[in-house]
């Protein structure tokens, strides 16, 4: 078996929250124990709702937030405990890309100078040298030359987009994780950058980690699929099994509530909201909105991730049907 | 009569850098208890225009350059402010994509459910009801979006609310007046799929209990096609194309309906492949002549850069405002 690019075994973040006039100090469970294991090349889309952890256990495999436990090893080193100066070659080699392009360009710094930054920090190119693979990363994200010098406020958000991308590409990573990346944008330009993202991949090799909301543009983008809901993987597997045939409870109210392009169809409501994540429910903590929740769903620790599946109740039926 | 109807509306926006026009020339009518949807990408003119019905965009930089919206026959754009506060909640009511940024952070929902009561009362000239007469029609209204518990949620702030019992609070509001019409401008957006489900079944049963007309502005076709009859497609302050929403999905006319559509990924059927629009929504102050989409249209000709298409109907209730479109 090869090494996995990124593999990120029992993953924990917690938060402390200050005590208040209200409320006794208490801590929040952001990721959970958290397994994750990317292969080079692979496609793995992190999707649920806000406040599930996603955006956290993405920075978490960047290290951009130290966990409070577990390991993460990235392409056979274990990156866990790194200091800061170690960590600066390897941050060649991890880049992120926001959600929202807008916020992540400096207004006043020029395109071109966005793109060339990492380039200089990372003391990879200079002089005519630096001009020149900047203009090819901006031919390659599908940007023509008159736009190097233009100002974040002289592009439209899927412009600032390809900048943020080809701002990410320019230390040729490895590893490229995308928090939603086009959520900020209209459906007409996310169609055009989720294009460029798949050539980009299949041009360069890259390995993605995918982060959205969006189950429709995960089930473009991605092969595999890993669902959270506060702070837990609930199922993991490949995109046509997950999204095509989900397992988990959440991941089928999940699906059933995106509305789809037919007339007069009102999705299926799921009873109430994610519980807050400071006060979690004991057992399986969905099993608050769960219509399959049982009595044992109820108590104890939350299921683990069993065979891409944190659901007992519902893999027990699966091994009964099968027998 | 209908409900409601706008004509020829043209909205323009004066700004130091010059002006913005922001509605060119809209043509849309409800009838009473009907569902309409108004469909378009980011600075169509989708909000300004809902906003329009109860002239709230702030006059100046926004100016009326032409055209009427007539609500139950009176046009609003004319109305007296006291005649106009008569209209708004009563007879058109509005909900807002943000719920948090539209409750006072610092005051109990009830307080401000008493609040909006009160302004109905105030504008209707009534007696001052009691206090409890009040209270226990927010607690009803409350109850009536599906809240449990009003009475503790009355005591309660807008921080302890979650996203979706924020909207819903929101939404007990704007029915406080009896409205006929519900404007609904993105009332899912800020909400996670599941509950957006919730919010979505709310209002189509609010619709069908109380035979409310419904306006829902929504970036999101698959919203639009849950909760709409019939909807108007926006690009770039004018419509482009309005239909039943069955027709307009399964047979959309015009190029940039039919590049929306095409464009949004479909969930159950990964192998349709989404197809971007090429190029980017014009500059409202140097508008593109003719048809505006015309820059981007993949049928452009001679005609579409000199001359605006108008909304024709090539089939029964079915408006297409496209030079190459044909019955």
């Amino acid at each position: 078996m090869t090494v996995p690019l990124l593999d990120a075994t029992g993953l924990v973040k917690t938060y402390a929250l200050p005590r208040t006039a209200f409320q006794p100090a208490r801590r929040l469970t952001a990721v959970a124990h958290v397994d994750l294991s990317l292969a080079r090349g692979a496609t793995l889309g992190l999707v649920g709702e806000s406040g599930c952890g996603k955006s956290t256990l993405a920075r978490l495999l960047l290290r951009l937030t130290p966990p409070s436990a577990g390991r993460i090893v990235f392409d056979d080193q274990d990156i866990t405990n790194l200091a800061e100066a170690s960590l600066r070659p390897l941050r060649r080699r991890l880049q992120l890309v926001h959600q929202n392009p807008s916020a992540a360009l400096d207004p006043r710094l020029t395109a071109a100078a966005a793109v060339a930054e990492p380039l200089v920090v990372q003391r990879l190119a200079r002089g005519t040298e630096l001009s020149d693979r900047v203009a090819q990363l901006f031919a390659e994200v599908g940007l023509g030359p008159e736009f190097l010098r233009r100002y974040p406020h002289e592009l439209s958000g899927g412009q600032k987009q390809r900048v943020c991308i080809a701002r990410a590409l320019a230390p040729e990573p490895q590893l490229l994780v995308l928090d939603e990346p086009t959520s900020a944008l209209d459906v007409s330009v996310q169609a055009q950058i989720l294009d460029m993202l798949a050539e980009l991949r299949a041009r360069r090799g890259l390995t993605y980690l995918f982060i959205s909301h969006n189950l429709a543009v995960v089930r473009q983008v991605c092969a595999e699929v890993a669902v959270m809901y506060l702070g837990r993987i609930v199922e993991q597997g490949s995109a046509e099994q997950v999204l095509g045939a989900p397992r988990h409870p959440y991941t089928q109210a999940l699906l059933a509530s995106v509305p789809r392009l037919t007339a007069g169809a009102v999705p299926p409501a799921t009873p109430s909201e994610p519980p807050n994540p400071a006060a979690l429910p004991s057992g399986c903590t969905f099993h608050p909105r769960c219509r399959r929740a049982e009595l044992s769903c109820h108590t104890g620790n939350p299921p683990p991730l069993v065979e891409g599946l944190a659901c007992p109740p519902v893999a027990l039926s699966i091994c009964q049907t099968r027998a | 009569m209908s409900l409601l109807e706008i004509r020829d509306y043209r909205l323009a926006f004066d700004t130091f850098d010059g002006t913005l026009h922001v509605l060119d020339g809209i043509d849309l009518s409800l009838e009473a208890g009907e569902t309409l949807g108004i469909v378009g990408e980011t600075g169509c003119g989708k909000s300004v225009l809902a906003r329009s019905l109860l002239r709230l965009n702030e006059a100046p930089p926004a100016r009326v350059v032409s055209g009427a919206i007539l609500f139950e026959g009176q046009d609003v754009l004319s109305l007296p402010e006291k005649a106009m506060r008569r209209l708004r909640g009563r007879r058109i009511a509005m909900v807002f994509q943000d719920p948090a940024s539209y409750l006072n952070p610092l005051l109990a929902i009830g307080t401000q459910m008493e609040d909006a009561i009160r302004g109905q009362e105030a504008a209707l000239g009534q007696a001052r009801r009691p206090h409890r007469a009040i209270r226990s029609q927010a607690a009803e209204l409350l109850a009536s979006v599906g809240l449990a518990e009003p009475q503790r949620l009355l005591a309660s702030h807008p921080h302890q609310l979650s996203g979706g019992m924020r909207q819903r609070v929101l939404i007990a509001m704007a029915l406080a007046g009896s409205p006929t019409l519900l404007v609904a401008d993105e009332p899912t957006t800020a909400l996670d799929v599941t509950v957006q489900a919730q919010v979505l079944a709310l209002i189509a049963g609010l619709v069908a209990e109380r035979g409310l007309a419904l306006m829902l502005i929504s970036h999101d076709l698959g919203v639009v096609a849950a909760s709409c009859a019939r909807v108007a497609v926006m690009y770039a302050g004018t419509v482009v194309e309005e239909a039943s929403t069955a027709q307009l999905l399964a047979n959309p006319r015009h190029p940039y309906a039919q590049g929306l559509i095409a464009a949004v990924p479909d969930l159950d059927n990964p192998a349709h492949k989404p197809r971007g629009i090429p190029g980017s929504i014009p500059n409202l102050m140097t508008p593109p002549t003719g048809c505006r989409f015309h820059p981007r249209c993949a049928l452009a000709s001679e005609i579409c850069c000199s001359i605006k298409p108008a909304l024709r109907e090539i089939a029964p209730a079915h408006g297409v405002a496209c030079h190459h479109a044909t019955p």
